[in-house]
């Protein structure tokens, strides 16, 4: 493992650093050696990509804080149109130093002005001998705005003329950036998934003050067994390992085991945690419904799930209406005269053999219908006459937006997916 | 407006003064025709009073059916954000991330009575917890951006509602200000000031208002229709929220049509995962229909009624179409106002007491309106001849009759439901249930025609003969007991009629033991006989069981259930064999249908196959098939077109003027 070293920084705040940022110490180590020294310019962007929380912002945050150096953070998500995003950069800019000229709210509608207005925040404080560091998170939403923003905040540097680095964070590759006109190359620096082994080091490192640090790993050890097969995520996992430890404890709190006693130990909270896998992980019941649960320690048939609800009551034509609407979408319109028509004539079998499909209509997807088509089928199978009334009408629409997801269904056709 | 041509084209109209004084007329005409003696205005104030009522009767039902719901919602909530501010210190709570706690509404397809429930909902919500509630629609906020200007609009409204007097310019300012920036940041920024304020105001003033809600109420957002919410809004929202949660106690209530596994099919686990989701079901759609049902139209305090075909027809729109309880009642709305507007007798449907008074200020024409109705005619005919040209002749006698007649009515009423009541505890057990499972089926059925007439009452009494000891017996208590608590006053022999056969049901089982004993030892005799003789005695026990005589127990039940078709027979008389009965009962259906379950097709159909049934003119009269040549073009050009519409290209057609 290499210690982390940098001529600029103290020795003390580096180690407290390492300690912070477990598992990636090469990582940190990269960046600070582009960060280079405070006053030193750096790389104009740089990109860092991995997959879902494998420390992307957690190593960038305590890397900055700790180490001081002024940065603006920015959730890209949060701040979901450009104009937004720049005023909040500006925003967090101004309270970084000065403290006399709050809420003087700037509007900043486009790069340009921001380029402008960046210059005077940057010049009218104590920023100007070093590095400025921008981190966006969640970057790749900044695909979504106008076109000119993710270039010109690669070149940033370039734009401004001042000292300032730009970090993009983001769960997908550069690749998937770049735009067609191309643009400034970012450095990309890559954060692997961290190894089962990572997971247990991190998450037996906030053990409970009442209980050892190995008996805390044990309990991780058992549960990552259980779940790294399903989940790699380390907020979930963590959220999982707290909710469940206090089960965990229960035969040392009451005396019948102790600390070492790893079998015992396992035995009593291997079915909880597969238990869990089922419900809590798959969000079926809520977290604070297992701890009370938990608390009861009864009644699990009291515990259902949200997917034991699905029985769906529905009138009488609407469930003619969906099932008029699934067969319109998967049988070939050809084929409506032959099922739906009391004297459709003979088929002519060698003919029907011979055009047989080569792919089902279910691997193809549902296809979208005429209005007219699901109505003329529904009248053919409902049993009893179907009054043509403006109710039913209306129940189409009804049904169909409840159902659907919005954006199937539009002005004249539906398109209905395998439903029910 | 329609035109005679069927081609393009400009044309001018001047209708609507027209058309406004035609109205008016008509209008007036009818009222003065009416006026002096058809009792319009009472007619109207009666109905107005009746309906008053009724809506508050059903709001009241719908409030205690959604009693536990909301007190649910409003535990949960209270919960969902007090732990973390009793114990911030502890271990867990450190260390567990932090979820948005959501509420899972599940309410059931029928969309149109979610207004209701979510007005009491923001109410109750207001009341007890918090008063930021925000309540946002899918049609309203189609882009993240949308959601959060409305959902800042609505909270910092809500705000200003609170401290309006002192505060006002300065939220004033800030409303402003937010119109420009709607994000999350501003959001919490408005927050932490408004708690700043009230926690200076509690300090200062120690105000009662502000204690009803705790120390930093929680802000409740409610999706009304997560089904149409665009996916990418929600998870945004979800996804910004939760980085926000330790500053702004959030909590979201999702109002859910189909099933709870929406929020999976709409969210990511990574996204739904950040939702601590609990799930709240309101009551079926069925069973509050049942309760309206129950408590709106079996009961004798309303004076109004509903016929059999218009019961139909709105149980119908409900099971076949939408589930929804409002518009059932929107339908019974129309019903009382057809009714009082159609039937000018039906000054009388109103309580006893006034109804009697009312009869006597009748006017003459409205006397000959009681000889005209056909139920009054019948009854006339029964009467012996002196009597009945009392009745036909004079007013006063007249008058005294009806009196009698709408007191018998009304005592028609209350036995009625009772019986009904009483004969659903039985058919409602009995396997297959012939007579319907629910008591509106069976009300149905006894409306339509004398019930003990018809195959499926005759096999219900069958398979009543055939029902075991306790379950007759938990049965009479049922009915022991809605007997007791009904209004009626003839049921005490009823009662004591039923008690007796309790007591005799107690008495057989004394009676059974001793006979079990006397009949096992009977059987251990018969064990020991060889295979010809056991056939042999088995044919005989085949032969006395035949002609056996009923033991008591079979005797017991026959008579209990002889006695209930009795009772049915005696009180369950379909009410259009009641005297007076057109005075509460509205019976018109081809109306209500017309009204509530319309047919454009049908209709256009009509209108041009038939122009005289909607433009009443007479030189369009036509018999049977042919069209007058003084039909509109479009009359026409549609006959043709029926007739041989291959030929025809209707394009074509409609292009050129002609």
């Amino acid at each position: 493992m290499p210690n982390l070293e940098h001529p600029a920084y103290p020795a003390a705040t580096l180690l407290h650093l390492e300690s912070l940022v477990p598992c990636r110490e090469s990582q940190v180590s990269l960046l600070l050696s582009i960060f280079g020294e405070r006053q030193q310019f750096s790389l104009p962007s740089i990109f860092i990509y991995g997959h879902t929380s494998s420390g992307k912002t957690y190593v960038m945050q305590t890397l900055l804080n700790t180490l001081q150096l002024p940065h603006v953070f920015v959730n890209c998500v949060e701040y979901f149109s450009s104009r937004l995003l720049l005023e909040e950069i500006l925003i967090q800019l101004q309270s970084y130093s000065s403290k006399i000229e709050q809420s003087s709210h700037v509007p900043c509608d486009s790069l340009n002005d921001f380029v402008g207005l960046f210059k005077q925040v940057v010049a009218s404080q104590e920023l100007q001998d070093q590095t400025l560091y921008i981190v966006l998170d969640r970057a790749e939403q900044l695909r979504e705005m106008e076109a000119n923003i993710l270039p010109a905040f690669l070149r940033l540097q370039e734009l401004t003329d001042r000292n300032v680095t730009v970090v993009l964070l983001s769960e997908i590759v550069w690749e998937l950036f770049r735009p067609s006109i191309g643009c400034f190359e970012p450095f990309t620096l890559y954060f692997p998934d961290y190894s089962i082994g990572h997971l247990q080091k991190i998450l037996s490192q906030n053990h409970p003050p009442e209980y050892s640090a190995d008996f805390y790993a044990a309990y991780i050890n058992i549960l990552l067994g259980v779940f790294y097969m399903v989940c790699r995520d380390l907020k979930e996992l963590q959220h999982l390992a707290v909710l469940n430890f206090s089960k965990y404890c229960e035969p040392v709190v009451r005396g019948e085991a102790n600390e070492r006693d790893t079998r015992k130990l396992w035995k009593n909270i291997e079915p909880h945690l597969k238990k869990a896998m089922q419900t809590v992980y798959l969000r079926e019941i809520s977290s604070s419904q297992w701890e009370s649960f938990q608390r009861g320690s009864g009644e699990p048939g009291q515990l259902k799930g949200l997917s034991a609800h699905t029985h769906v009551e529905l009138p009488y034509y609407s469930k003619f209406l969906l099932i008029a609407a699934y067969l319109a979408s998967y049988n070939p319109v050809r084929t409506d005269k032959r099922f739906f028509l009391k004297h459709h004539g003979k088929i002519r079998k060698t003919n029907f053999m011979k055009k047989q499909e080569k792919t089902s209509n279910h691997l193809l997807g549902p296809k979208p219908f005429p209005l007219d088509r699901l109505l003329a089928i529904l009248y053919s199978i409902v049993d009893n006459r179907v009054p043509p009334t403006a109710n039913i009408f209306s129940q189409v629409m009804r049904t169909f937006t409840q159902v659907l997801p919005k954006s199937w269904v539009s002005e004249n056709s539906w398109e209905v997916r395998t439903a029910e | 407006m329609s035109t005679h041509s069927i081609s393009k084209g400009c044309f001018v109209f001047k209708p609507p003064s027209k058309k406004r004084r035609v109205r008016q007329e008509t209008a007036s005409n009818s009222t003065e025709r009416k006026n002096d003696s058809e009792d319009t205005e009472l007619r109207f104030a009666s109905c107005q009073s009746l309906w008053a009522q009724i809506k508050l009767e059903t709001e009241k039902i719908q409030e205690n059916l959604n009693k536990q719901l909301l007190d649910n919602l409003v535990s949960f909530l209270r919960r969902s954000h007090s732990e973390f501010q009793e114990k911030t210190t502890e271990w867990s709570c450190q260390m567990k991330s932090r979820e948005i706690p959501t509420a899972a509404l599940v309410l059931g397809v029928n969309v149109t009575d979610h207004d209701m429930t979510f007005k009491s909902l923001s109410e109750v919500l207001q009341d007890d917890i918090t008063p930021y509630v925000a309540l946002l629609e899918a049609k309203d906020c189609p882009g993240i951006k949308n959601l959060m200007q409305k959902l800042m609009g609505q909270l910092m409204n809500c705000c200003i509602d609170i401290d309006e007097d002192s505060f006002e310019d300065d939220s004033h300012v800030q409303v402003s200000q937010n119109k420009i920036r709607c994000s999350m940041t501003s959001l919490i920024n408005w927050y932490k000031s408004v708690m700043k304020k009230t926690d200076s105001e509690t300090t200062r003033k120690k105000r009662n208002s502000s204690s009803r809600h705790w120390q930093s109420p929680p802000v409740v957002v409610i999706f009304k229709d997560m089904e149409s919410f665009t996916t990418k809004v929600l998870q945004d929202f979800i996804v910004i929220s939760s980085h926000h949660i330790h500053e702004l106690p959030l909590a979201l209530i999702f109002g859910i049509a189909t099933s709870p596994m929406i929020i999976h099919s709409l969210l990511p686990h990574s996204v739904s995962s950040l939702l601590c989701i609990e799930l709240f079901q309101s009551l079926s759609c069925k069973e509050h229909l049942s309760t309206i049902i129950d408590k709106l139209l079996l009961t004798a305090w309303c004076p109004f009624k509903l016929g059999e075909k218009v019961l139909k027809v709105l149980i119908n729109i409900f099971l076949y179409h939408d589930f929804s309880v409002q518009n059932f009642i929107k339908g019974f709305q129309l019903c009382i106002v057809e009714h009082f507007y159609s039937q000018p007798l039906s000054v009388l449907c109103c309580e006893l007491v006034d109804a009697k008074k009312r009869v006597n200020t009748l006017s003459h024409n409205q006397c000959e309106n009681i000889r005209r109705l056909p139920s009054f005619r019948r009854y006339v005919e029964s009467q012996v001849s002196e009597n009945q040209i009392a009745l036909l002749t004079s007013d006063s006698f007249l008058k005294e009759v009806t009196q009698k007649l709408l007191e018998d009515l009304q005592l028609y009423h209350e036995n009625y439901v009772s019986v009904l009541r009483c004969l659903h505890v039985f058919t409602s057990s009995l396997p297959k249930y012939p007579l319907g499972k629910q008591i509106r089926e069976l009300h149905c059925a006894c409306l339509e025609n004398q019930v003990w007439e018809t195959e499926e009452y005759e096999s219900s009494l069958q398979l009543a003969r055939m029902l075991n000891k306790s379950d007759l017996v938990t049965m009479l208590q049922q009915c022991v007991e809605i007997f007791v608590s009904s209004s009626g006053k003839e049921f005490d022999k009823t009662v004591e009629k039923l008690k007796e056969f309790l007591t005799q049901f107690q008495e057989l089982e004394a009676e059974a033991f001793e006979e079990d004993v006397s009949v096992s030892s009977e059987k251990e005799l018969q064990k020991k006989t060889d295979l010809y003789h056991l056939q042999k005695t088995l044919l005989e026990l085949k032969e006395s069981r035949r002609s056996k005589k009923l033991t008591k127990f079979e005797m017991l039940r026959f008579e209990v259930v002889d006695y209930i078709d009795s009772l049915v027979r005696n009180y369950l008389v379909p009410a259009d064999h009641k005297t007076l009965y057109e005075v509460v009962y509205f019976n018109t259906a081809s109306v209500l249908r017309g009204h509530l379950n319309a047919a454009p097709r049908t209709a256009l159909h009509t209108a041009l196959n038939n122009p005289y049934c909607y433009l009443k003119n007479q030189a369009l009269k036509s018999d049977g098939g042919s069209i007058s040549n003084k039909a509109p073009d479009i009359c026409i050009a549609y006959k043709l077109h029926l007739e041989c519409g291959r030929l025809i290209n209707l394009v074509d057609w409609l292009e050129c003027p002609f």
